[in-house]
């Protein structure tokens, strides 16, 4: 029984042992010489991790009696997770090495984070989801604080962990109320006590701190005031992590709880998720029309694409989790590419964030300006590219379940958010001549990852490359 | 009042009133003290309950471990404990409206209380029979069979814990001289020693 459990688990153990291997190879060999070794092999066993769990054949299979699920969506979620991972690591790497932060933790640390992702994916059961997102939480803290001398970065981790903390303890909460009432801590025991249309306050409290809990770690509003200030702070390659894997892993996690331990009381949570994701989009929108550091530009544009991928799970729909699926993969596909370009932006050696410099920067560049546009037209979801697709599911979910009110809210938000989106576009191609950014080519990977993820932005269209119906599978696994 | 419900208000009454002097006390090392008192007698409130292995984990870990740790930090910190209470001052009302609001939520949650039917049957369900087996046994059982992927899972979470200690304080300083046992032992005494006669009154 047990090893018919752990076969099930083979790709965490697997990606358990190789960080447990890279950390001993790291001690005992170079330090922080072995760095680049260790960041490169993990990115591999992310790639072959993906593909293995890619060509896993269909069906859904449990192991330790319901506490690990192994089904389409999780296979979807997981695959997601590992490719934005690889991409952010392997994009990275020059500029770790550059600026003194090649720590070979660093790979590490990674590697355990993407563990805990994958066990939050899979959670099925309230205590495998708490020690799936304390085992991913732990590690980001100590990543947002790895420039240990900078005050900027130390802050970022403090107020990342503190935080973090608290969102723990009402998660926590959250879970007790629920155990408490239904006398089971499984998905699937909690969800044959939870009956449609009569649901018990205590259980309906217990439900908003398990929302609550989550929606800060997605930085859903009004639990989102941590972004800003821990994106600004953390080092760039780590902040792209940041906006990536995470949000796409905490994603899933919330729609893995609401459909397996609360699927048959839709309507319950469906307003929660449906006032987060308004005050999301609208927040977000609004707060970075004001910034010129693009950091904190793109943190609260993270707020506001959670807010729209939350209208897809509000739908409570198949169709809802197809569209908020499809949503986190272009949102992270277009995420990388943003951020594979400000890993470039340095002005005399020194990495600049300040959206100013990048005045007439079409001029110097055109290719990486027309890329960089491309992506974020994508982000504001103008027709042609992929951004756009994302959107257009979100909102037919939500019109589907005759949310009207909600997909109109939803338009608002993504015409207000344009403008910031436009408005960098303007300043590169139409801006006022002023001290720009120094020119020359990219490191190799960043550069990969930038015009790979405009491509692909610009032909997925077509397409979506198959992600439409595999996604669409995956929903159908997890709603039945 | 029998003596288990007497022992059960007394404790609870103890710990309820430590916890709250943990906050109000004015003198940091203070108020971990009496951290360290509600510790107990939460452990107390564990021995009424049955689970004596709990309770005593707890006095051990926690109050051998966790407090006196606390202890240490609270006194090698140099925190001007005064500064932060008069900034926590200013979000004093807000934080009291908040906490106001969410103790009437809990008041009326507790009102309207009640578990699924058929809860308490779920909850026995996977809980071993107190009568056959022993406490500290049955926490075993459950803790390395029934729940070994959280078990494992803990574990990891443990690991990051010290990469990140480590990875976030560990400076390598090249100019603290260190030991080098092997070195030491290859010395070769014809190398390092020589011997000299010195003549009286001559010197070297």
């Amino acid at each position: 029984m047990i090893s018919d459990d752990l076969s099930l688990l083979l790709p965490e153990i697997v990606l358990a042992v190789f960080a447990m291997a890279a950390l001993m190879f790291g001690v005992y060999s170079g330090k922080d010489r072995a760095m680049p070794v260790i960041t490169w092999a993990t990115a591999g066993v992310f790639l072959v991790l993906a593909f293995w769990i890619g060509v896993t054949g269909p069906g859904t299979h449990t192991a330790f009696g319901g506490m690990f699920i192994d089904d389409g969506f999780a296979r979807f979620a997981k695959v997601v997770v590992l490719l934005s991972a690889a991409a952010v690591l392997v994009m990275s790497q020059d500029y770790m090495a550059k600026r003194g932060l090649g720590r070979f933790e660093y790979p590490v640390l990674i590697a355990l984070a993407v563990v805990g992702m994958m066990v939050m994916i899979s959670a099925g059961d309230l205590m495998s989801l708490y020690m799936g997102l304390e085992l991913q939480s732990l590690a980001l803290y100590v990543v947002a604080a790895l420039r240990r001398d900078s005050l900027k970065s130390t802050e970022a981790g403090l107020k990342y962990f503190v935080l973090g903390a608290l969102s723990s303890g009402l998660l926590l909460y959250g879970a007790s109320l629920t155990y408490g009432y239904s006398g089971t801590t499984l998905f699937s025991g909690i969800i044959q006590t939870v009956h449609a249309g009569q649901m018990p306050l205590g259980l309906l409290i217990g439900l908003v701190f398990l929302i609550s809990g989550m929606a800060f770690k997605i930085s859903a509003v009004p639990f989102h005031m941590w972004t800003p200030d821990v994106y600004e702070g953390s080092p760039t390659p780590v902040t792209a992590f940041f906006a990536t894997a995470p949000k796409v892993a905490a994603m899933a996690l919330m729609a893995r709880l609401l459909f397996g331990a609360f699927g048959t009381a839709t309507q319950e949570w469906s307003q929660v998720l449906a006032v987060l994701a308004v005050a999301s989009m609208f927040l977000g929108a609004v707060a970075a029309l004001g910034q010129n550091d693009l950091k904190r530009l793109m943190a609260y544009s993270s707020i506001t694409h959670m807010g729209y991928a939350l209208v897809g799970l509000s739908a409570g729909t198949a169709e809802g989790v197809q569209a908020m699926l499809i949503y986190m993969s272009i949102y992270a596909t277009t995420t990388i590419g943003v951020f594979a370009f400000m890993l470039s932006m340095e002005r005399d050696g020194h990495q600049i964030t300040d959206l100013r410099a990048l005045n007439l920067f079409a001029n110097k560049e055109p290719m990486k300006a027309l890329a960089l546009m491309v992506l974020l037209f994508s982000l504001a979801g103008v027709p042609p590219m992929l951004g756009f697709i994302g959107k257009f599911y979100v909102l037919k979910a939500a019109i589907d379940a005759h949310m009207y009110w909600l997909a109109l809210l939803a338009v608002i938000a993504s015409v207000i958010g344009a403008v910031y989106y436009i408005r960098i576009v303007y300043l590169m191609y139409f801006g006022k001549e002023n001290e720009g950014l120094d020119t020359g080519p990219m490191g190799v990977m960043p550069w990969v990852m930038l015009m790979g993820s405009a491509a692909i932005t610009l032909l997925g269209i077509i397409n979506l490359f198959g992600v439409e119906g595999l996604a669409q599978a995956a929903a159908m696994s997890l709603v039945q | 009042m029998t003596v288990a419900a007497f022992t059960f208000y007394l404790f609870a009454i103890i710990a309820v009133a430590s916890g709250l002097f943990v906050t109000i006390s004015r003198n940091p090392v203070h108020s971990v003290l009496w951290l360290i008192l509600t510790f107990l007698s939460a452990a107390g409130l564990f021995v009424t309950m049955g689970a004596e292995f709990v309770a005593m984990l707890l006095i051990i870990v926690y109050v051998g471990a966790v407090a006196v740790l606390f202890l240490f930090v609270v006194m090698m910190l140099d925190v001007d404990f005064s500064e932060l209470k008069a900034e926590m001052a200013r979000y004093m009302p807000l934080a009291l409206l908040i906490g106001v609001i969410l103790l009437l939520e809990f008041a009326v949650l507790f009102g309207s209380w009640h578990a699924a039917p058929n809860a308490d049957a779920l909850r026995l369900a996977i809980t071993p029979d107190p009568d056959k087996v022993q406490n500290t046994r049955a926490l075993g059982l459950l803790l390395y069979d029934r729940y070994v992927y959280l078990f494992m899972l803990a574990a990891l979470i443990l690991l990051v814990a010290m990469i990140g200690a480590i990875l976030l304080t560990l400076r390598h300083r090249k100019d603290v001289k260190r030991q080098n046992v092997l070195q030491q032992m290859w010395r070769d005494p014809a190398k390092t020693m020589e011997l000299k006669d010195v003549k009286p009154g001559q010197g070297l």
